[in-house]
């Protein structure tokens, strides 16, 4: 009888165990689904505002046309990305050209005093700001879950379970800094 | 500490502290009545009154302490690097945006209140919204929004309320015993005197020892939000350059009050209106140098 009570005690704690690490790795998927979509929404924010940024360049410095160009191009090429990585590689070369596009601001000083372009400028390292923090936050919660399903016992179960790894956006938060433009 | 833990024990604090709080009024209420010689519908009415206030600094200590404060809503044109920080933070917290309010007064400081993530608020100055720049900013906002995601706001605005209410009850007593509110005279015994003496004692400590819990309960938790913060911008000079500045800005701040004073980002008053001797334990923050120097070793 004594017996019986030890094996259903252990068989209840067990099922108490994957009951609730299921639960948790579920809250952790769709938390890094949400992350997710809130960098999609960035993402597409920067892009819409950068065809009128082109414009207002356009009209001060016309000879900037590389420049521009790789800028359209950037953004072309990061609305097309499908895949995970392929968007962070076309958002961080979007940040570079866009970086430059900025920069060259700094020879005309009638763009600069531009309402229009200070009020993009303004807008626009703001977004940059959205884009890396809700990155962080999707890669952290990335972080978060791969642990959880990597440390041991939940490995065991999660043989049973079937959670596959999630795949982080682009670059690590270290790395981050490193490519991050400060328009400022 | 893990931040998981430290979120726990706050929620689990702010009950135990409700609940202390009810037991030491309905007790002080007790001595107090009796010593009056009102008997027990003194407590009765402290009992009742304790309940209540618990239950309302619960739900409207954040509308509460903004009212207090005078605040006025931000707006993302106005206050564009306010408004916006404050968004991307709340993106990188994972935390819904809270509300943001902005006090016109040209002290530099901030502060977070509300029960939970979904309810709270956070406020600043015009003058610290003016004189810092964006990353100063961002690590300021950074270490309000740790303060709500750590539910430290939630423990907060519960005591400054309930800590207002045994200031409260306390000056009632004193003043009853000034107007010599006997019912039943002809109880002056023994134990009527000793509960008089016991119920005065109480009445001058319980406003202390409530202002007590309150500066402990601060202190501590500045440390591990401006770690929090630091974390969310993976820029903790942002915010040690924001102190440096807060630290070199001598005004104080007139919308602050006692009650108040430990929500803000750094000591409101400046530490004028305490005597040196017991700076230490009354100081609601710790020294901003320290802070400076943990923050630079990050």
């Amino acid at each position: 009888m004594n017996m019986l009570y030890v094996v259903g005690g252990a068989i209840l704690l067990l099922a108490v165990y994957i009951w609730s690490l299921y639960n948790g790795l579920v809250a952790l998927k769709t938390q890094i689904e949400e992350a997710w979509s809130q960098i999609d929404v960035q993402l597409k924010r920067r892009a819409d505002l950068i065809p009128n940024l082109v414009q207002t360049v356009k009209g001060y410095a016309k000879h900037e046309k590389t420049i521009m160009d790789s800028v359209t191009r950037a953004r072309a090429s990061m609305l097309s990305a499908k895949s995970l990585d392929a968007k962070a590689k076309a958002s961080d070369a979007l940040s570079g050209a866009l970086g430059k596009l900025l920069a060259i601001a700094e020879n005309y000083p009638q763009l600069k005093a531009n309402d229009s372009f200070i009020q993009l400028q303004k807008e626009l390292s703001d977004t940059e700001d959205k884009v890396a923090y809700s990155r962080q936050y999707f890669n952290s919660s990335v972080l978060e879950f791969n642990t959880k399903i990597r440390t041991f016992p939940n490995t065991l179960v999660n043989e049973i379970l079937g959670f596959p790894e999630k795949e982080f956006f682009g670059a690590t938060a270290e790395e981050r800094k490193a490519v991050k433009v400060n328009f400022e | 500490m893990t931040i998981t833990s430290q979120i726990r024990g706050n929620i689990t604090r702010t009950y135990v502290f409700m609940a202390g709080f009810v037991a030491f009024v309905v007790f002080a209420a007790y001595v107090m009545g009796n010593a009056l010689g009102y008997g027990n519908s003194w407590m009765a009415i402290a009992v009742l009154f304790s309940v209540i206030s618990s239950f309302v600094s619960y739900y409207y200590g954040a509308d509460m302490v903004l009212a207090m404060s005078g605040a006025r809503p931000a707006d993302r044109k106005r206050d564009f690097d306010l408004f916006t920080v404050t968004e991307n933070l709340a993106l990188a917290a994972g935390i819904p945006k809270p509300k943001l309010y902005v006090i016109e007064d040209t002290a530099m400081n901030a502060f977070a209140t509300g029960r939970d993530p979904e309810h709270a608020v956070v406020c600043a100055t015009t003058g610290l919204v003016d004189r810092l720049e964006r990353r100063e900013l961002e690590g300021v906002i950074a270490h309000e929004l740790s303060h709500i995601k750590n539910f430290d706001t939630r423990l907060m605005a519960v005591v400054a309320v309930l800590a207002g209410t045994v200031a409260f009850l306390a000056d009632m007593f004193m003043r009853s015993l000034w107007w010599g509110g006997h019912r039943d005279r002809d109880r002056n015994d023994n134990l009527g005197g000793l509960l008089l003496i016991v119920g005065v004692i109480l009445a001058v400590l319980s406003p202390i020892v409530a202002t007590l819990i309150q500066l402990a309960v601060s202190r501590r938790r500045e440390f591990l939000a401006d770690a929090s913060g630091a974390y969310l911008t993976r820029y903790p000079e942002g915010l040690a350059r924001a102190l440096e500045k807060l630290h070199k800005d001598k005004e104080v701040l007139e919308a602050a009050t006692n009650a108040t004073a430990h929500l803000y980002v750094t000591n409101p008053f400046k530490g004028k209106n305490f005597g040196a001797w017991f700076s230490g334990l009354f100081d609601t923050h710790p020294p901003i140098k320290e802070r400076i120097r943990t923050l630079r070793a990050m």
